[in-house]
């Protein structure tokens, strides 16, 4: 088992090194020099030449690989290039906000999925569970930025009960930051969450075949009690899996959602600074974005460890 | 990105399911008619929805009522059921029936260009990876994974940072993004195929890993990769809105869906037509092409009867 | 010990002690005119037998005979979308197994009436220590009726008392054990554990040791029969194998195409047998008859798919000796229900 942690723990490693080559080929294939497009048309050679050594961006490609790479370790992302100031600190603040979002829309997403899931699972030959699915399906095909702009327009512009955007830290004011956070949870989460019930309704059917169950009908279990006991361990497994691939399109729809609701998180900054060209900024943010999926899929690794214990001893 | 890989099982390791040897079905195949009619629906529903897309983007070539990007300024903001504009105008009066046709000739575009791109690379990759003995076909899943770390949509916004915002960058950005997919269905499929008993009798005979590969495990996978094509279609169209939605995509003046439920934002107070229309219209399209892929799947695959 | 099942049924059960002594009238099982119906196929028809305490009884078929459809009647686990009609009694139990609700039937499960199934492999919940697995029937029954309330160390004696009973080593780390750490024959042996904890009057098993190898089959067999002749249990034993209700059974049913077409003693039916699908079955199981240079014997044709059984005599598509006769249901020529068969051109009785 151990040996599983420690094979886990360098892929992690391996792939943050191989991911953060594949960032930084991209950012230099940049057209343009990014210090005269931090400064502008105008700006003098002088005070380009000036940036560019400031920035170390007169090194060579390797170097330059490095000392980012060697900074992003230390947590010192370093000073964006067009307004000079330190970068870390700006993420820290927008991460915050989208943390929050994405956090409490994966939390709805799993308080719809669960019961959904089951209920389209345990009906799914009956007209009500049909329609359930039906409904899911439909929830599917809906972007969350879709959802969005639906919500809005029912809640904020007709009902008038939310804000149709917008966004207050919470110890400033926590009753508006909760209202402003409704709307953009519900346009992740809805979906995520029917998105996620398809899933764990496949994972319990295929739970419900399985023959231990039927062992434990035969030892006198309920229908439910059986699945409840016996599959909801065994049901999990690749649901959870989904959550962690799910990740990665909940950070996404962060994104766009941010743009929506026009919320200052780290989505609409990554978005604002591509359009800056602020090279070594956005290249922070990807990186962060990234390592954030693949350390969420290392610990769901580990998780089934604890869930799964035919993981346990060995490979299976 | 809201749409979802098919066969979640099957596509995700270590949960393999222990069989036993002398496997005995001690129930005759119940509810089997029921299956089948359910199955049919989707195919129906789906192929239905996926046919008006293909529908209205083979119009737009021929005719559109109006230009779509003639710009009006006496015919702003006209209703739904209007004579001369069937569903209404935008702000810059332009026809947004003629738009939502000509939108859906550039998601069909985007769609059949970034899956054709995953499909070409992600197929062989994944035969490949499955015939591979040894760390190469392992490292290719690795690579496969670290791939699904990059969403398509942040993909193409960085490569539309890098290249500008426009229909190919948007293409070939998905399309790389959806290569995993491919590849993993494709890597599992051809897994099973190699580890079946005629597969030995080929090698056994003397045939290269390439004639095996060619004759025996593509055809096999070919109805999982239509079914995987179907899904990543959708996929594809989702990325696609989203991306124009940004500002991403398709620049102006050609019209997006996407693109144009972003327009449609700053109007919600007097207008929320202009967002439920193409709403509906990337809605529809990506529930199609879902369901669509579930048909196939029910289809080409009985095993998977019980799911439905 | 000779493979021809009629030199074994001639031999006896002799390995086990004759049917414990008949002192409870009642039958444990009593099974009348049980029919199952599904999605319109008509698929069980018109069962009748019983088991009294104590018997083992074989019910032989092959698939798509309906025994194993038999047994998920008796336990009420038909799918969804299954009729049954007539009668199913167990002793102890007041209502009708047919027609009952689940939550009565829930009641009766694992304990009153128990099964094994056949594969023992996926027979476990896998994320579930094995110990656990055991426990978990015993307390769920426990406080009913006559049994009594179980603590917790009542209960691990109990469990690991059960393990040893099926011939499991060191109790206490098998108890332990996932089931994925334990074989085919071991699991199977803790299935056996849990179907045997609350001592049921009657024990089903269908078609346990076929999954198993060879040299482990006979093991759990012997487990079988010495765990239904300690508790005094009837043992209703479903297989295909003919040489495994030779040795463990003292009755035997024949079934096809959803009927009983023979009953009968073992050491009679094997020996004489009337009905010509046993005759057919006999002959092809016969290794050591055979002449190794003339073709195995086989019944011609297959078993027609479920629901798609002939009118009349269910047998008559394959039968060399079918007349027009046979196009109507052949009668039960025995007095009871446990002795006869449904022929009207049997095998070794002069016309």
């Amino acid at each position: 088992m151990l040996l599983h942690v420690i094979r886990r723990t360098a892929i992690l490693v391996a792939s943050l090194a191989v991911s953060s080559v594949v960032v930084f080929g991209f950012m230099v294939l940049l057209p343009g020099d990014p210090a005269r497009v931090a400064l502008g048309v105008n700006a003098s050679e002088e005070a380009v030449a000036q940036l560019r050594a400031e920035f170390g961006l007169d090194q060579p490609l390797v170097v330059q690989y490095f000392s980012w790479v060697s900074g992003l370790v230390r947590f010192d992302l370093g000073r964006s290039y067009v307004s000079q100031v330190e970068i870390a600190p700006q993420i820290l603040d927008r991460l915050q906000v989208t943390l929050w979002l994405v956090v409490c829309a994966m939390i709805l997403a799993v308080v719809i999925a669960v019961p959904l899931g089951t209920l389209m699972a345990i009906r799914h030959r009956r007209p009500s569970g049909f329609v359930l699915t039906g409904l899911s399906q439909l929830g599917v095909a809906v972007p969350a930025f879709l959802a969005g702009i639906l919500l809005i327009t029912v809640f904020a512009v007709r009902l008038g009960w939310l804000p149709a955007n917008g966004w207050t830290p919470p110890n400033e004011d926590p009753v508006q930051f909760l209202r402003q956070l409704v709307l953009p949870v519900l346009s992740l989460g809805l979906v995520q969450g029917a998105v996620l019930s398809r899933y764990v309704r496949s994972s319990i059917l295929d739970v419900q075949r399985e023959d231990y169950i039927r062992t434990a009908r035969a030892k006198g279990l309920g229908p439910f009690r059986a699945l409840w006991r016996h599959g909801s361990r065994n049901a999990a497994i690749p649901v959870v899996t989904v959550l962690a691939l799910q990740l990665a399109t909940l950070l996404i729809g962060a994104v766009v959602v941010e743009r929506v609701f026009v919320i200052p998180g780290l989505g609409s900054l990554l978005l604002d600074q591509v359009s800056n060209r602020d090279l070594i900024f956005v290249q922070d943010i990807v990186m962060l974005l990234v390592f954030a999926v693949l350390l969420v899929n290392f610990l769901v690794d580990l998780l089934y460890l604890v869930i799964d214990p035919r993981l346990r001893a060995g490979h299976s | 990105m809201t749409a979802e890989p098919t066969q979640p099982t099957e596509a995700i390791e270590g949960t393999e399911r222990v069989r036993g040897p002398g496997e005995v079905d001690a129930v005759p195949l119940v509810g089997q008619p029921h299956v089948r009619r359910r199955a049919g629906a989707s195919l129906v529903v789906g192929g239905v929805l996926v046919a008006v897309v293909v529908l209205m983007a083979l119009v737009s070539f021929v005719w559109t009522p109006h230009d779509p990007t003639l710009v009006n300024a006496e015919a702003r903001l006209r209703d739904v059921g209007d004579p001369d504009y069937w569903l209404g105008t935008d702000k810059f009066g332009r026809d947004v029936f003629s738009q939502i046709l000509v939108g859906a000739r550039t998601t069909l575009f985007v769609g059949v260009v970034a899956v054709g791109v995953a499909g070409l690379i992600g197929v062989p990759l994944g035969i490949v990876s499955a015939m591979a003995t040894g760390w190469l076909g392992e490292t290719v899943m690795r690579a496969m994974d670290l791939l699904l770390a990059f969403p398509a949509l942040l993909l193409a916004i960085m490569f539309s940072a890098i290249y500008g915002g426009s229909t190919l960058v948007a293409m070939i950005a998905i399309g790389i993004a959806t290569i995993p997919i491919f590849a993993r269905i494709v890597r599992s499929g051809a897994l099973q195929v190699l580890s079946s008993e005629y597969i030995l009798a080929a090698r056994a005979a003397g045939r290269s890993p390439w004639a095996i590969g060619l004759r025996h495990v593509l055809p096999n996978v070919s109805s999982l990769v239509i079914v995987q094509a179907s899904v990543a279609f959708a996929i594809a169209v989702l990325a696609e809105a989203a991306l124009s939605f940004l500002g991403y995509g398709t620049p102006p003046p050609i019209p997006s869906w996407g693109r144009m439920l972003q327009e449609s934002q700053e109007l919600l107070y007097s207008a929320p037509r202009l967002a439920f229309i193409p709403g509906a219209a990337i809605a529809l399209a990506v529930l199609g092409f879902n369901l669509l892929g579930d048909g196939l799947r029910d289809r080409y695959d009985p095993r998977l009867e019980d799911r439905r | 010990m000779s493979v021809n099942p009629a030199d074994r049924a001639a031999a006896g059960s002799a390995a086990y002690g004759p049917m414990s002594a008949v002192g409870d009238e009642r039958p444990v099982l009593d099974v009348r005119g049980l029919s199952v119906s599904i999605g319109g196929h008509d698929l069980l028809h018109d069962l009748t037998f019983s088991i009294r305490r104590g018997e083992r009884v074989g019910l032989i078929g092959e698939s798509g005979s309906g025994k194993s459809l038999t047994s998920l009647a008796l336990l009420g686990l038909l799918p969804e979308g299954a009729r049954v009609t007539g009668s199913a009694r167990l002793a102890g139990v007041e209502h009708d197994v047919v027609g009952a609700r689940d939550r009565e039937l829930a009641q009766v499960r694992g304990n009153e009436v128990s099964m094994v199934f056949q594969e023992p492999m996926t027979a476990l919940n896998p994320t579930m220590r094995v110990g656990a697995q055991v426990a978990e029937t015993i307390v769920m029954h426990a406080g009913r009726g006559d049994r009594p309330e179980a603590g917790r160390g009542a209960v691990r004696e109990r469990v690991a008392t059960l393990l040893d009973q099926v011939g499991l080593p060191s109790t206490a780390e098998i108890a332990r054990a996932y089931p994925h750490q334990l074989s085919g024959g071991q699991r199977q042996r803790v299935v056996l554990a849990i179907a045997l904890a609350n001592d049921p009057g009657l024990l089903v098993c269908d078609e346990p040791t076929t999954a198993l190898d060879v040299t482990v089959q006979a093991r759990v067999l012997d487990l079988i029969v010495r765990g239904v002749e300690a508790r005094n249990s009837a043992l209703l034993f479903i297989t295909h194998d003919l040489s495994v209700v030779a040795t463990v059974c003292e009755r035997v049913l024949v079934m096809y195409g959803g009927r009983i077409v023979e009953a009968g003693p073992v050491s009679e039916v094997f020996t004489r047998p009337r009905h010509r699908y046993t005759e057919g079955l006999l002959a092809a199981s016969d290794l050591e008859g055979a002449d190794p240079l003339e073709p195995l014997e086989t019944i011609p044709g297959s078993v027609p798919p479920a629901g798609m059984f002939p009118e009349g005599c269910v047998f008559r598509t394959r039968c060399a000796h079918a007349t027009t006769e046979c196009e109507v249901l052949p009668p039960w020529s025995g007095a009871t229900p446990e002795h006869g068969y449904a022929c009207v051109h049997p095998a070794g009785v002069d016309r």
